[in-house]
């Protein structure tokens, strides 16, 4: 039930391979669509984040009762005041450096974000997530979508994943996003390293052998497509590789993919979109979320260095203002911890939006935790968290007020939520 | 250098790794089903006796990287080089083949594993041989062979008792006092019949079923012989009835009544059979096949899902008649079939080897190009498997692929060049000759141009060694590389 590419290559697939120009153009085009220089960072935390664990209702007993192992303890978490609701709440005591840019007016939270019978599967919930519709999950992505709105020729640079496989939310019906997961590989290589010219003849020759795009075989121009991105995209994308910042980013693979869309900022290549995942948070087992270096601390450990590290390095670029993370995860988990100290999938989760032109704070109102017949903020039973905002009206906000495209076309639908101002 | 059939080399693309020159001979003299035949017919001792022939005589065999001692039983890379190995020159190349389908079906990642119980214990749980593990343990490539066109019911059975499934899946943590999820959903959303035929109280069931089906460590502990196993735990499994809102029963019933604990754990085998015999379970696997072997991108044809899926359910769940329906059905074969799907990294590096050379080069040269390509072994991104079809085909991916042929075009320049010196005549016989040993369309109008004018570029054409040496390793790497060499 995962549904991706496949299903725009059915007879439609020259779609996918319009108008590439020459290099040279591909610039100047990114240069003109670049112009407003706003960037969206997309950071999904893949598996199905534990919300319960990132933002704690350290006042709810039940938390505590439901959770008589993997709780925070009261005194660990990092308080960040009460909700709209008048619980209290506190970030996970490994997300030091959230905390920070919470205080400074940069991190909104927006609790309970889902939507209605949220899916209890990885792959179905993570394409209604992509798709932004429940009832149909299988088209394009939302951000892919987008992207198709943008005026023709789009720039093939102009979304980037720094995932192996482009995901379902970018995937568009005209666009295609490349894949680069390391700027440093991302070059051409020909057998004849020793000579120079015979380099250049072998590029030439691909990119003629690429350039043939037969209707009648759409898979083959399906890949000689991607195969002409790549060769039309590899002199900007290698313009990044060298890219260190101004503050160090760890080894990790997140880190470092914050590295490389900073690198791409900075560099001015004039992509739009990108695209992050980290996961590991799947934590049906020895959750560990108290541990001093193992499981679901080492999780928020690892995500509060390197949105901390990429946003000291935006700050000091002068990128804050132009840039808008937006985190998400395909459900929240179950209140109650399972036998293994683990907690299985559940309903819904915590949105996180971050940047300079973040109205920062806490948004939504957390569950009352009670498994009381009847409780609103619960669901299946009392089991799980049930959603009070649903997730289209953040990805309304986004389109609307930051990217400048229209919510109304793109997610098929209002979900316009004014309550709900983060940006 | 004769060539197999149209058909029977389509075959060899799909159903093998594509076709050495030794095949191509070989099969040259095969009709269709004598090809099938000679694929789905092997000896499982001898396909397993492949592996003694690393690095015994580099003349002949593909090179893997020895780094002090090579340890495919406990170390994963080298595990993923015998892997390599094996389906380089095995000589039952389907067995590899749904080896590899069903890592991908019941997709299982080493890096958990190893966390929860080491490196060694985790490569040998994905990919010990017991005739080499010193506790005879049994890793989960060695069940996948095993099963390979064997009983589905049954594999499904060996996949919830795999100790390695057991860690992935949390298994191993399910207790009656506090069910674990995470085994009993995947069984019915990703192994059996699919997310729409169940429902979420049938997830809450099937977790209770498999209460207590857990893992042990067996023999000495601290002993290198000491591995661990299935264990059923008796004390740990919830005794109580389960009801589904499927059938369990031939009767129709829904129930697994209440049991004892000592013989509960056939809960487990009657969900797992019920599952097997599903008749969506046959569509859902049926259509699955039809993924795997005829089209990622179509949608299953209607005719073949109701085939393939009858088939499986009168014999039995067993695999081998299935695949040979899959292979001999019209759809299969139906002529505008080759050179549309969307080889997978794996299929793409090991025809590569297979097609243009492999003296001297070692399969562990693979193993970053693949992870760019998108395709580690052991380990796929989560339990869902790989995304197939034109998912692997992100520019990073294709550009992974194209480098892959231009590093191994490197490594075979010089025998290339060796073999090519019959043809240095004109461009156009060199373009030929490189052609003939690869699988794949015949370039033409523009994209033949392409390659014609590159062999001349750079001075007029004479044929020297060193035009040959440059241009067919060049010729080599643009057409392994290009967009065609991609689709099977």
């Amino acid at each position: 039930m995962k549904v991706t590419r496949r299903d725009f290559i059915r007879g439609g697939v020259a779609a996918f391979t319009v108008s590439f120009g020459a290099p040279a153009f591909l610039s100047d085009l990114a240069r003109a669509q670049g112009a407003s220089r706003r960037n969206l960072v997309v950071l999904y935390l893949s598996g199905g984040n534990d919300a319960l664990s990132t933002l704690i209702p350290y006042g709810d007993s039940f938390y505590y009762s439901r959770r008589p192992t993997i709780a925070v303890p009261s005194t660990s978490v990092l308080q960040v005041g009460t909700d709209s609701s008048g619980k209290l709440l506190g970030l996970h005591p490994r997300l030091t450096g959230l905390k920070q840019i919470f205080d400074a007016g940069h991190l909104a939270l927006i609790q309970r974000t889902g939507y209605p019978n949220s899916s209890r599967s990885h792959f179905l919930g993570t394409d209604i997530w992509s798709t932004a519709d429940p009832a149909n999950a299988s088209g394009a992505g939302w951000l892919g979508r987008y992207l198709d709105s943008l005026p023709s020729p789009v720039d093939p640079l102009a979304g980037w994943c720094t995932t192996r496989e482009v995901p379902h939310s970018l995937v568009g019906n005209r666009v295609s996003v490349p894949a680069i997961q390391s700027p440093q590989g991302y070059a051409f290589q020909t057998p004849n390293p020793g000579t120079a010219n015979e380099a250049t003849y072998a590029r030439t020759a691909m990119t003629k052998i690429a350039s043939h795009l037969p209707p009648d075989a759409p898979h083959l121009s399906f890949v000689n497509g991607t195969t002409q991105a790549a060769l039309a995209t590899l002199d900007r994308v290698a313009s990044v590789a060298n890219y260190n910042g101004t503050v160090t980013y760890q080894n990790d693979g997140l880190s470092q993919a914050f590295r490389a869309v900073a690198g791409a900022m900075v560099r001015g290549i004039g992509t739009k979109v990108f695209w992050v995942t980290t996961g590991g948070y799947d934590t049906h087992a020895t959750q560990n979320t108290n541990a001093a270096n193992a499981g679901y601390a080492n999780l928020m450990g690892t995500i509060n260095t390197a949105l901390l590290t990429f946003y000291n390095d935006l700050r000091n670029q002068g990128l804050l203002q132009d840039t808008l993370i937006v985190q998400f995860s395909e459900f929240g988990r179950r209140i109650s911890e399972n036998g293994s100290s683990g907690t299985d999938h559940g309903a819904a989760g915590l949105m996180m939006m971050m940047g300079g032109g973040v109205r920062g704070g806490l948004f939504g109102t957390a569950a009352n935790l009670n498994p009381f017949s009847g409780n609103p903020t619960l669901e299946n039973n009392g089991g799980d968290v049930t959603y009070d905002s649903d997730f289209r009206s953040v990805y309304a906000q986004v389109i609307d007020n930051w990217l400048g495209a229209n919510s109304l076309s793109i997610l098929g639908g209002n979900y316009r939520k004014p309550s709900l101002s983060v940006l | 250098m004769a060539r197999p059939t149209q058909a029977v080399e389509h075959l060899l693309r799909r159903a093998g790794f594509g076709v050495t020159p030794e095949e191509a001979e070989r099969f040259s003299r095969y009709t269709y089903p004598m090809a099938v035949a000679a694929l789905t017919e092997y000896d499982p001792e001898e396909s397993d006796a492949v592996d003694s022939k690393i690095e015994s005589d580099p003349s002949r065999y593909v090179r893997v990287a020895v780094r002090g001692q090579f340890s495919p039983n406990q170390v994963i890379n080298d595990a993923r080089q015998r892997w390599l190995f094996r389906m380089v020159h095995s000589p039952a190349p389907l067995q590899e083949r749904m080896a590899l389908i069903w890592h991908h079906h019941f997709a299982t990642a080493y890096t958990k594993i190893q966390g929860v119980v080491g490196t060694t214990d985790a490569t040998r749980m994905m990919a010990a041989k017991p005739s080499e593990d010193p506790g005879r343990a049994r890793g989960q490539l060695e069940l996948f062979r095993q099963y390979a066109l064997g009983n589905f019911r049954e594999l499904l059975v060996e996949v919830a008792k795999d100790p390695a499934m057991l860690v992935w899946l949390d298994g191993d943590q399910n207790f009656k006092e506090k069910p674990q999820e995470n085994f009993g959903r995947e069984l019915m959303e990703l192994f059996t019949f699919g997310v729409e035929h169940y429902v979420e109280t049938d997830v809450y069931a099937a977790a209770r079923v498999f209460t207590g089906w857990n893992r042990a460590r067996i023999g000495v502990n601290g002993a290198a012989s000491a591995y661990y196993a299935f264990n059923y735990n008796a004390a740990r499994h919830d005794t109580n009835a389960k009801d589904f809102s499927f059938p369990i029963y031939p009767n129709g019933s829904k129930r697994i009544e209440a049991r004892s604990a000592a013989t509960g754990m056939q809960d487990g085998l009657d969900l797992i059979n019920a599952l097997a015999i599903h008749p969506e379970t046959a569509k859902r696997l049926a259509r699955r096949l039809w993924t795997w072997f005829v089209s990622e991108v179509d949608q299953p044809d209607e005719d073949f899902v109701r085939n393939i899926s009858d088939v499986y359910l009168k014999n039995d769940t067993n695999m081998k008649p299935v695949v040979r329906a899959v292979l001999f059905s019209p759809q299969f074969l139906a002529s505008d079939r080759p050179y549309q799907r969307y080889s997978w990294p794996v299929e793409f590096v090991v025809r590569t080897m297979k097609e243009v050379g492999y003296v001297g080069f070692s399969v562990d040269t693979a193993m970053t190009p693949l992870l760019n390509m998108g395709q580690q072994l052991f380990e796929p991104p989560d339990v869902n498997g790989w995304e197939l079809g034109p998912g692997w085909f992100s520019t990073g991916g294709m550009l992974a692929r194209m480098n892959f042929a231009a590093t191994l075009a490197t490594n075979q320049r010089v025998a290339l060049r060796d073999k090519a010196r019959v043809a240095r005549t004109t461009p156009e016989d060199l373009l030929s000759f490189v052609l003939e040993s690869l699988s794949m369309p015949e370039p033409t109008g523009d994209p033949r141009n392409a390659l014609l004018d590159y062999v001349r570029a750079g001075g007029t054409w004479t044929g020297s060694d060193t035009q040959l040496l440059n241009k067919t390793g060049g010729l080599v790497h643009l057409l392994t590389g290009s967009g065609s060499y991609q689709l099977v």
